[in-house]
């Protein structure tokens, strides 16, 4: 830890530390709901996808859904979490009309997923910098709600149970947290290894994450402060903002002689401040048991071994194998690595690249890295597109860059045939073809070019002979561009040298 | 010609098979004595006579083209209006539900009606089963076909919560009904109206479209005439079912194949501590008789010790309202049922006038100890408590199960009660479930059978509870006493 960064608010009483504990919701990634066949997918018609088990019919039963507690373990063990192999459903009872059952179904006493953790990079642009380890207190699966519509009639509300029901993961963090920058950090990185783990897609906007921030502040090293929770914080910028007001405010009260009281807040995006919800006195007795209507959820060894077997290699792991066998950057290989389609396409360019030009991997990892970052990154940012939607595939980049591995076409001549393949989508091969652009290494042709530009540039050719010799770079440019840049500057050089000679 | 009401289960399978009668002259029979008790026994909340003649038409068709008939093929039968039939009203007795016609079918029904089951109607109960002698009914209580024999007309329960079912199956009004048993709800009617009754182990039945009770207790099962007849009803109503996680994946039994009166190496345990102080003299007299009936039969009897039985109730009373008071919270006026919108109301108002409206006073009575036993500071002291408590019982049972094969006691501590002696008092109304509750929280597979009559003319039940996945044993033990009981009486035709 580096204590002279610590974030601190500074008070008319001194300096005051934060602290800061997350609950995570993650939607799991699966086509039917916790307890019902009812599909998942997003932005269907207001209640096309509710089971009659969603809507609490007389009668009807959840059964758990295989898959999301699959998904659930295999984000457990992605952060080195204890996986209970036996764990139970509680209900949390509440009256609401978003809540057709009346109970949520969740787990309180024994979650599915115990004690792990997660690792941040304090400073982003430093990733050899510090690193903290943010603990997770547990895992537990529980159904969604359903969503209050307000605006579709003068005097009635109305209620979409398409949400109802949807498998949701709560990651509890420790309050381990001591700035906005570390719970930004924490939510980047969560997300970024569900993303990889395939067990949430991470998408805030749709609601598929979102987060309860608990936030206390006191004297630095002192006795815990008594906390907030605002609830369901949906990006990670309004993450940071929530505590940054809530510290504030709470310092504020705090020094203003006042005394913090318990209680749930909600953040409001349009003025980036929080306000009171309910207080602990109005908080509901939720008179959480055991359902009843299930059994304990017992996981068998094979099935753990399926989940470990399944797991992809996790972005921690894979950052340092970029940087120790591809002989990666820290910059690059944080930056390969910081999304799962990322690192995914650069690891098709990588072994199609590899392929063609038939070197090894660790050979070309830093001309694709370096091409993906700069090249492809610049262009998807200028066309408003992103690595799913790019115009161009990895096997197609792969041929580009064979193409410039075997000296077919000049590092310059690939820019103008990557442009053509984004505005065509036609293949790097049949572009170069059809415009002729391939790099000539015909000496002959080279020499001719050579010729006629120390002809027309006698005076030059006196001044470097007289000694300017960094007028070199302007008879290899002249030819070069005589010769629409397809002569292989390697013999471009070699002959004008042998000329000037 | 025999009179077809006359006959149970079997013997119209077997009539109809044999083309002795039709199945739509089986289901015309009941359905005229269905609709003649109406006024008088108030059984059915629905009939729904067309459902059974169509389903016996069937039958008859498929016999005419000589095609297999389904092992309840021509029998028409009451089902309670616990479970959900799909395009026929199902209200758990509740004004809640009034109305209510569900898009579904319970799992337990559709096996009935494809096994060749028809539905004469949805039978009254006590409201959501609470209750033990179908005097909470949002649908008017129903009444015994039994009467004392002092020469009064006193109208006496059928027991409860399947009240409908034991009194249209005694009073002939079908051969055969579904019950349902949280805490004795099959038997202690069973042992009311002097029929047969079993509640399988806790799973044996898919919970799946029944209206959930106590989850961790309610258990579907038959009630007919004759033990018999039970075991074929049961076997068309068990099964695994994916769609209930608590349900049993084992292959059903054949249990009516299985039968056999004789006792022959068989253990049975008397737990001592059902033998109460000032234990009813006609009910304590059974019980003898019994035991006496079932070493006739062979088997060897043995004193038991059931040492927690005394806190079966309590914690019965504990669990199964707190069951209840989160099962019975989506019954909310937003999606389904009664809804009380009183005017300018929002939605914490709605919730209330709706529930205020549609839940009779038992049924709030348990919500409100549900909710208050589970509520923050208590849940240890009674909810936790109770779970402990039932975790003994499940070990009392397992231990004597070390020493008998079965266990036999009385089913309820009394004969029939008459309507409204109970009412104002509803800890003596609890009170008669106590030998019935400890086999329902240990899960286990329990029946009544008819032992005989009190001094008053009324039938007296005699319980038979088994090791869990025993039935055969239980279904054998009863037939042994059965078959040594010679019960025969049935009530008088009053009505």
């Amino acid at each position: 830890m580096t204590t002279e960064t610590a974030y601190r608010i500074h008070g008319a009483t001194g300096e005051w530390e934060v602290v800061i504990g997350l609950e995570v919701h993650a939607q799991v990634t699966s086509a039917s709901k916790l307890f019902s066949g009812a599909s998942t997918k997003f932005g269907a018609e207001p209640n096309a996808q509710v089971s009659l088990i969603d809507a609490a019919m007389p009668g009807m039963l959840p059964v758990p859904n295989r898959e999301c507690i699959r998904q659930a373990v295999r984000t457990g063990m992605a952060i080195d979490a204890q996986i209970n192999a036996w764990s139970r459903f509680d209900r949390k009872n509440y009256f609401y009309a978003d809540l057709p059952q009346g109970y949520q179904i969740s787990q309180l006493y024994h979650p599915l997923v115990g004690e792990g953790a997660i690792d941040i990079v304090l400073d982003e642009k430093d990733p050899e910098g510090s690193t903290k380890r943010i603990g997770v207190e547990r895992i537990h699966v529980e159904q969604d709600a359903g969503k209050l519509m307000h605006d579709q009639h003068p005097t009635m509300s109305y209620v979409d149970l398409n949400r109802c029901g949807v498998a949701l993961m709560e990651i509890v963090s420790r309050p381990d947290m001591r700035s906005p920058a570390e719970a930004g950090a924490y939510v980047r990185k969560l997300r970024t290894i569900l993303r990889y783990v395939g067990s949430c897609d991470g998408n805030m906007e749709e609601g598929s994450m979102r987060a309860d921030v608990n936030v206390s502040v006191r004297k630095p090293g002192g006795e815990l402060g008594t906390r907030t929770e605002t609830k369901n914080v949906n990006s990670v910028r309004f993450v940071m903002a929530t505590i940054e007001h809530e510290a504030n405010r709470q310092v504020d009260v705090i020094e203003g002689g006042g005394r913090i009281v318990q209680e749930t807040r909600l953040f409001d995006p349009d003025t980036g401040t929080t306000r009171s919800m309910r207080s602990k006195e109005d908080a509901h007795d939720y008179r959480y048991f055991p359902d009843p209507d299930l059994l304990p959820l017992v996981l068998d060894d094979a099935f753990l071994a399926e989940c470990r077997a399944s797991l992809p290699e996790l972005p921690d792991a894979k950052l340092r194998r970029y940087e120790t066998e591809l002989g990666l950057s820290p910059y690059n290989a944080a930056v390969l690595t910081a999304e799962a389609e990322t690192a995914r396409w650069f690891e098709v360019l990588l072994a199609e690249t590899a392929k063609r030009t038939g070197k090894p991997e660790a050979d070309v990892a830093k001309q694709a890295g370096n091409w993906l970052m700069s090249e492809l990154f610049g262009a998807l940012n200028r066309l408003g597109k992103t690595l799913e939607t790019s115009p161009v595939s990895p096997v197609q980049a792969a041929e580009l860059l064979g193409l410039v591995g075997d000296g077919t076409i000049s590092g310059s001549i690939a820019k103008q045939v990557f442009e053509k393949m984004l505005e065509t989508g036609d293949a790097a091969g049949v572009i170069v073809e059809r415009e002729g652009l391939k790099q000539t290494s015909d000496t002959g042709a080279i020499e001719t070019a050579v010729d006629a530009v120390l002809a027309a540039n006698a005076d030059k050719v006196e001044q470097y002979r007289g000694g300017k010799e960094a007028l070199f770079g302007f008879f290899v440019g002249q030819t070069m561009k005589a010769m629409q840049g397809k002569g292989n500057p390697q013999l471009v050089n070699q002959v004008v040298k042998a000329k000037l000679g | 010609m025999t009179d077809l009401t006359e006959l149970g289960v079997a013997a119209i399978r077997d009539g109809v098979a044999a083309g002795s009668f039709t199945a739509v002259e089986v289901a015309t029979a009941f359905n005229a004595n269905v609709a003649a008790a109406q006024a008088a026994l108030n059984a059915f909340i629905v009939a729904t006579p067309d459902k059974a003649l169509d389903a016996a038409a069937k039958t008859d068709k498929a016999r005419a083209a000589n095609k297999p008939l389904g092992k309840l093929g021509g029998v028409p039968i009451g089902m309670k209006d616990l479970f959900a039939t799909a395009g026929t009203q199902t209200t758990a007795a509740s004004h809640i539900l009034e109305g209510f016609i569900p898009p579904y079918e319970s799992t337990v029904s559709q096996k009935l009606w494809d096994a060749g089951a028809g539905m004469l109607g949805k039978l009254n109960l006590d409201q959501f089963a609470m209750g033990s002698s179908n005097e909470t009914s949002y649908f008017g209580n129903v009444v015994s076909p039994w009467r004392r024999n002092d020469g009064g007309n006193a109208s006496l329960a059928p027991g409860g919560s399947s009240g409908g079912s034991s009194s249209a199956v005694s009073a002939r009004l079908c051969p055969a009904a579904t019950g349902t048993d949280t805490g004795g709800s099959i038997r202690q009617p069973a042992a009311f109206t002097g029929i047969s009754g079993i509640k399988p182990t806790y799973g044996r039945c898919s919970r799946w479209g029944i209206v959930a009770f106590a989850s961790s207790l309610d258990q579907a099962g038959p009630m007919a005439r004759d033990v018999r007849d039970c075991a074929i009803m049961l076997e068309a109503m068990a099964g695994f079912d994916a769609k209930d996680s608590t349900s049993l994946d084992m292959a059903v039994p054949a249990w009516e194949a299985g039968l056999s009166p004789d006792m022959r190496g068989k253990k049975v345990g008397i737990p001592r501590e059902y033998r109460m102080d000032g234990m009813d003299a006609d009910v304590a007299k059974s019980w003898d008789d019994g035991i006496a009936w079932l070493k006739d039969a062979g088997a060897e009897v043995v004193d038991i010790n059931l040492p927690h039985t005394r806190y079966a109730l309590p914690a019965y009373y504990i669990i199964a309202p707190a069951e209840a008071s989160s099962n019975l919270a989506r019954y909310d006026g937003v999606r389904y049922g009664l809804r009380d919108l009183p005017e300018g109301a929002g939605l914490q108002d709605m919730y209330a006038a709706t529930r205020a409206a549609g839940f009779g006073a038992e049924v709030k009575r348990r919500i409100l100890i549900g909710t208050y036993v589970l509520s923050a500071g208590f849940y240890d002291a009674y909810y936790t408590q109770a779970q402990k408590v039932r975790a003994l019982i499940a070990r009392d049972f397992e231990q004597a199960f070390q020493q008998c094969d079965v266990i036999l006691a009385p089913t309820a501590p009394s004969a029939a009660f008459a309507l409204g002696d109970k009412t104002a008092d509803p800890l003596s109304m609890y009170l008669n479930d106590v030998f019935a509750v400890p086999a329902s929280l240990a899960g286990l597979p329990a029946m009544s059978v008819p032992a005989g009559l009190n001094r008053e003319g009324l039938p007296l039940g005699l319980q038979i509870i088994g090791r869990p996945f025993d039935e055969q044993g239980v279904l054998n033990a009863g037939l042994a006493i059965e078959s040594r009981a010679g019960f025969t009486a049935k009530p008088e035709r009053w009505w």
